[in-house]
Parts: structure tokens; sequence; C-alpha cells
């Protein structure tokens, strides 16, 4: 639009997006200048910096190359269930890391099902911990996503090449070569780099698998020396480390990411004429059996050990459960209240510098972020007493990206399809908010509550930081419940951490589309 | 009275003049080849353009810097003259108060406008639940409770079926006699600018003339004009 009159003013949206900058930025700021450049990377730094390019590039490989067949399975079959399966591929993203792993550890751990199978049958147990437990969770985490964005890709190839390729009899290798391999060479690169830049910085599955002088990611390392050695110069001068590498990595995925990869519209499915033979169907049927069985053998396992122990869990996972649902519902408000400013002047036409301020939070790991506050903070204030509110503004900041993404193309379009009648009716800003965009984006702004109430709920990071002993939420409970190898409790507080990222999440999304019309 | 005075408006790279006036309660078409500008004449009007030069003077008020929503204009474009969200009774509120704070008195005024338009009883529908045309009509109704100074169409019955597009310009065209408001109304069919039987501005080459009579104009019509309209349709004037 040329006008120089808009809807609505962007100026709250950048002052909330200078805000979110200011803090980014100071907390870095923060990081560089306490960092104890002058010790030098020793050769433990060096050791972290390995092992998390090795098991980030590991996990990313392992992810695409199992993604592969699963996609190309779920592009070309159509049978009962199909959309269940890709709505459940879905899930992970939403999946609290510990219960994850703690499912996993349940299948593969020392006592787990498939160890125990071995033993009955007198061979060598399977080792969970290290570099194998990291790459397997992070392949749990993110085959599915890296399934969704091929899957995409796949979807993507006109419907018309296909029928033309049946025309011609083209069938079995030479459409591999004529029309999968373009696509993949495509696709997968983006996929890799994304799936890199998310494993960089997963940090809960590090904490429980990880550990020990060979398996440190950087992220753990800042974790020990806070928590073990109290060492804030050695944290920073880490923090900075990794956050180099998280700008690398996220710059390459951004720069070679293209399109939104919320993959909707991936319920439909492409007419085929290829593959029909016996042997194909076969293969395709095979992997998404295994796809399907690798995502819910875990979930099963929490459910199996989880639910006994609910009824006579501790007083404090009920106590920390509370404090949990609280940071989260505190981590959707302030995550709204930036978000819904910014998408607005974003699409009132101030793109520029405030789509940057909403990419900022990807470049950065929570846990720098984190550091990077309590250096800050620790200055006027003891960083403990305000854990539970860090760890909330953390959050936020964190799925601030996301939910841009997911206001900004509704928001755009309410502007630019509504924005001439508000204008022409004399409609004021908060007139324009109350009957036009709330009314409108209500389904947006549910999804994105429950986005972040779910992966605030399960989130395990800055809290790990910052908590005393007095103060946890759900997941640093759950972790404290395990490392005293209370199983038991553990496996219920699991189950109920399950519960409520997933019922959080179906709640708000359910929410905003409740009566929705038009 | 609406006077525009050397008016240049840029809308990306087309530029276009415009330098006329149209008497207090005239009806206006305005005619042209598609791209000419005619649509960008009637945003500049509207405030969505801004004016490069010149001024607009709208009963002797300079409106040409005015936020839209100040300015004594009411527009009706080809879509998007409904919130979809908001029943018929909440989109013809809007004309009376833009917060939709009703009282019982603006309640009444709404439901008179309702029943002028013939939408008697359909004020707690949606616009997704009514006909086209009823649609055009919950729009005219919240145009007359506007009750501004001038009125642009922007072609808002494009849509509708040619028997139906007669009878919403008829009532468009009482309306605003009701009202009081001088009206321009764009239109790619020239039996719409025939049944409005006034005077034409005539949109082509980078210049919106001053207008003449549409009788005039169709009948002996400069190149621009007859190129768009056909030799068909000036047969059809003749006989």
């Amino acid at each position: 639009m040329a006008s120089r009159f808009k809807p609505i003013s962007p100026f709250c949206g950048i002052l909330v997006a200078a805000f979110a900058v200011a803090l980014i930025l100071g907390a870095m700021l923060a990081v560089a200048l306490r960092a104890e450049a002058g010790r030098g990377i020793g050769p433990a730094e060096w050791a972290a910096i390995k092992f998390t390019v090795l098991q980030a590039s590991l996990s990313a490989i392992a992810s695409v190359i199992l993604a592969i067949p699963v996609a190309r399975a779920l592009a070309r079959r159509r049978f009962p269930g199909r959309r269940i399966l890709i709505a459940l591929l879905g899930a992970p993203f939403i999946l609290p890391a510990i219960v994850a792993v703690f499912g996993l550890l349940e299948v593969f751990g020392r006592t787990g099902w498939v160890n125990s199978g071995l033993s009955l049958l007198g061979l060598p147990p399977l080792h969970i911990y290290g570099l194998h437990g990291v790459v397997v969770a992070h392949v749990f985490f993110n085959m599915p996503l890296a399934t969704r964005l091929i899957l995409q890709g796949w979807q993507q190839v006109p419907g018309e090449r296909f029928r033309m390729a049946a025309q011609l009899g083209i069938d079995g290798m030479a459409m591999v070569r004529l029309i999968e391999i373009p696509m993949l060479v495509k696709v997968v690169p983006g996929t890799l780099a994304v799936v890199f830049a998310i494993c960089m910085t997963s940090f809960a599955v590090a904490l429980i698998l990880g550990g020990g002088p060979r398996a440190t990611t950087v992220e753990l390392a800042i974790y020990q020396a806070f928590r073990f050695d109290f060492d804030l110069g050695r944290a920073a001068m880490l923090s900075a480390i990794q956050m180099a590498l998280t700008i690398a990595a996220a710059g390459f995925a951004l720069g070679l990411v293209r399109g939104d990869s919320f993959g909707t519209g991936l319920g439909r499915s492409l007419q085929r004429w290829d593959g029909a033979k016996p042997v194909s169907r076969i293969l395709d049927g095979t992997w998404v059996a295994l796809a399907a069985f690798f995502l819910l053998l875990p979930i099963s396992a929490i459910m199996a050990s989880g639910l006994p122990a609910l009824t006579e869990m501790p007083h404090e996972v009920w106590r920390s459960a509370v404090v949990s649902i609280a940071v989260a519902v505190a981590s959707a408000i302030l995550l709204l209240g930036m978000a819904l400013p910014m998408s607005l002047a974003i699409a009132a036409g101030r793109s520029g510098f405030l789509e940057l301020a909403g990419l900022m939070g990807l470049a950065v790991s929570p846990l720098v972020i984190g550091t990077g506050l309590f250096i800050m903070i620790v200055q006027f204030a003891n960083p403990l007493r305000l854990a539970l509110p860090v760890t909330a503004l953390v959050n936020a900041l964190t799925v601030l990206p996301f939910a841009l993404r997911i206001l900004v193309p509704e928001t755009r379009e309410i502007i630019q399809g509504q924005g001439r009648l508000a204008m022409s009716l004399d409609m004021d800003g908060p007139a324009f908010l109350r009957l036009v965009h709330l009314p409108r984006i209500r389904a947006q702004i549910g999804f994105a509550a429950g986005l972040s109430m779910a992966l605030s709920i399960g989130d395990l990071g800055v809290i790990a930081l910052f908590a005393d002993s007095e103060t946890a939420t759900l997941p640093l409970t759950m972790y404290r419940l395990m490392g005293a190898y209370r199983m038991e409790s553990a496996a219920g507080a699991a189950l109920l951490l399950l519960a409520l990222s997933f019922g959080l999440f179906w709640i708000m999304d359910r929410g905003g589309r409740w009566h929705a019309e038009a | 009275m609406l006077k525009l005075e050397n008016c240049t408006v840029r809308n990306g790279a087309f530029t276009l003049r415009a330098d006329f006036e149209v008497k207090a309660g005239e009806s206006v078409s305005v005619l042209g080849p598609s791209g000419s500008g005619k649509s960008t004449l009637l945003e500049a009007v509207a405030g969505f353009l801004p004016l490069a030069e010149g001024r607009i003077l709208l009963n002797n008020a300079d409106i040409g810097d005015s936020h839209p929503g100040k300015r004594s204009v009411a527009a009706l474009f080809q879509d998007g003259n409904l919130f979809d969200h908001l029943t018929v009774l909440q989109n013809a509120g809007l004309g009376l108060r833009p917060d939709l704070r009703l009282s019982n008195e603006d309640r009444d005024r709404i439901h008179a406008a309702l029943e002028r338009v013939d939408l008697k009883g359909l004020g707690s529908r949606r616009p997704s639940e009514l006909s086209g045309g009823q649609r055009s009509r919950a729009a005219l109704a919240r145009v007359v409770l506007q009750r501004r100074e001038l009125l642009l169409l922007d072609e808002p019955f494009a849509a509708l079926g040619p028997g139906m597009r007669a009878q919403m310009l008829d009532l468009v065209l009482e309306l605003s006699r009701e009202v009081g408001s001088t009206m321009l109304v764009v239109s790619h069919a020239m039996e719409d600018a025939r049944r409005i039987n006034g005077r034409s501005i005539l949109v082509a080459e980078g210049m919106a003339r001053a207008p003449e009579s549409t009788e005039r104009l169709l009948k002996n019509p400069p190149p621009a004009l007859r190129d768009y309209i056909g030799p068909n349709f000036q047969n059809k004037t003749v006989t």
C-alpha cells in the first residue's frame, strides 16, 4: 500500500521489538564483556566444540537419511491412518525433551526393554549414554521434522509431472533419476541445515545423555561451569563460542530454507502411478511402520511406567507442576505481548528491522541468553530469586520467531484486505484491534499461545541454570528425581508433563478456533 | 462541490493528472479503458494515495492532506466492503460509530437503514449467509448511515448480473439523492453510465478530463474511448 496512512500505528511494535533486541543484544554483550578470552580456548573447550559439531552433523545426516524413505512412502501411498501419522510427525516439536529422553531410556536404557531382551538372549547390552544416545535422541526429535520438510518437497512436484511420467511408462529407477533426485537435491540441504542448527542448541538431551570429557557439548559445558565451578568467566567464554556456532548454523539454515516449514496442506496426497510392484509396496509399508514404531515406542513406554506411578506421586511433583503452569501462562502472555504488536507493525509495512528482530531469537540459544541475563542481573539482584520470571521471558523470546511466522501472514491479509475499509470508516487503532484484528486472528493466537505454553512447560534450559533448591519447574523436578534414581516418581512426573504440554497446546489451539466464523 | 485543482497522483510508475469540478449533489460516471487510472483517481480522492501536487476541495474544505476517515467521503470498492466476521447490523452500525458502541437510538436508526435497503430482519446474519445483491445492500445501508458528502463507487456491483446491477444502481442513485451527497461512479459497463444519465469523466492517457455530457461522449467518443468500447457498442448507441 502506497498510503501514508495505516489502520494501526506501528509504534508499539517497534517499541516492543527494540525491547526484545535490547534484551538479546544486552545478554550477548554481557557475555562478550565477561568472557575471559585471555585464558584462551583450552583442550576441554576444543573437545566440547568438536563434540557439538560432530553430534549435530551425525544427527542431521541420520535424521535426513531415515526421513527420505519415510517421506517417499507417505508421498506416494494412501492408507488408513496416514493423516494421523503425519499429524504425529508434528508432535515431537512440542514434546518436552526430558520426557522424550526418559522414554528412550525406558526402551534403550541399561534396564530398558531392548537390553532386557538382549540379556535374555545372552547378548551384550546397548549403551545409550554418550554419543550414540545423544544422536538417537536427536534423531527421535528431528527425523519427523525432516520427514515433514522433505514430504513438502515431494508434494511441491506438480502432479502433471507424475502423470506425464506415467504416460511415458517411467517407473522405478528412471522415476528416481528424473524427478525425485532433482527434487531431493533442492530440499535436502535446507533440511540438513535446519536439523543441524537445532541439534547445535539442544541442551536437555546432552544434559541427560551426554557428559564426561568425551560427550560434552558447549551448552553442557556452560551449565557445568555455572553450576559446578561457579566460574562465570568461563561460562561467558563458552557462551561466546556457542553464540558464534549458533549464528553460523542459523545463518546457514536460513539461507538454505525457503517458505514456511509448518507444513500446512501436508494432508493431501498426490495420485501416483509408479511403484505398484509388490516389492516397493512392502518396502514403503515397512518404512512407515518403522517410523511409527520409533515414534510411538518411547511414548508408550512413558505411559506404561508412568500410569501406575501417578497415584503416589511425591508432593513436590504436584507443586512444581503448578509452578510450571504459571510459568507457561506468563510466558505465553509475554510472547503475545511482543508478537502481536510486532506482527501488526511488520504487516503494516515496517518489515526490515522488525523481521530481523524477530529472527534474532534463533541466532542465540536460550542458555546463552540466560547466561547473559544472569551476568546482568547479578550486578544488582540475586538472580536465583528471579529464576521463574527469567525462564518465562527467555521462553517467550525463544518462541517469538515461530509466533511471528504464524501471525504475520494472516495479519498481513487482514490489513491488506480490510485496512482501507477500517480507515475510511474512521476506526481508530483500539477499535480496529477489537473489532477487526483480534476476532480474525484468534485461531493463530490460539496456535501460537499453545505452542508457547507447550514449549515453555517442557523447557529444561534456563531454569536449570537459575533455580535454587527451593524453586523448581516440573521438568527440573523430574530431572532431580532421575538424578536421585527415583525412577518411579520420575516416570509419573514424565507422564504428567506429557499430558500437560499436549493438553495446554490442545486447549489453546481449540480455544482459538472455537466458534470461529468465516 | 468537489474540485480537483491541478492534481498529480503517482501510483508506482504511473502518473495521473486531474483538474476538474463536479457540482454538489451531482452523480458523475467515470469512464475509461482498463488501467487508465480510474481507480487511482478514486483512491486519491478517498485518501488512500497521496497527492504529489495540487489540492482537493470538498465543499470548500481542503481535504487533500487529511486521513481517509476524516474526509467526508464514503467509498465502496469491488470487494471488501463488509467485514465477514461481523453481522449485517454491526457492519451497518460502523457507519454510525466506528467503535461499535451503539446506543438504543443508534440501533433504531440502523434498523431503519436496513429496512430502507430491503434487508429488514437480516441484521443478525453474517455476510457469508447473504446473496451477492444482499451484501451490496448491506454495504449501502452503512453508506446511508455514514451520511458523507461524497460517495465513491469503484465497480462495487461488478460481480452482480446485469438486472441486479441496474437495480442496485437505481437504489444508490435514490439514496444519494436522499442523503444529498455528490457521487463518482466507476463502471466498465456503458449502460451503467447511460443509466446515471448525467455527465461523465473520461480517464485516459494519464489524464482525468473535466466531466461532459455522457450522451454526447458516447455518441462521439474520442479515440481512447472508442477503442475501449468497440464498434458494436457504437452501433447500438446509434440505433
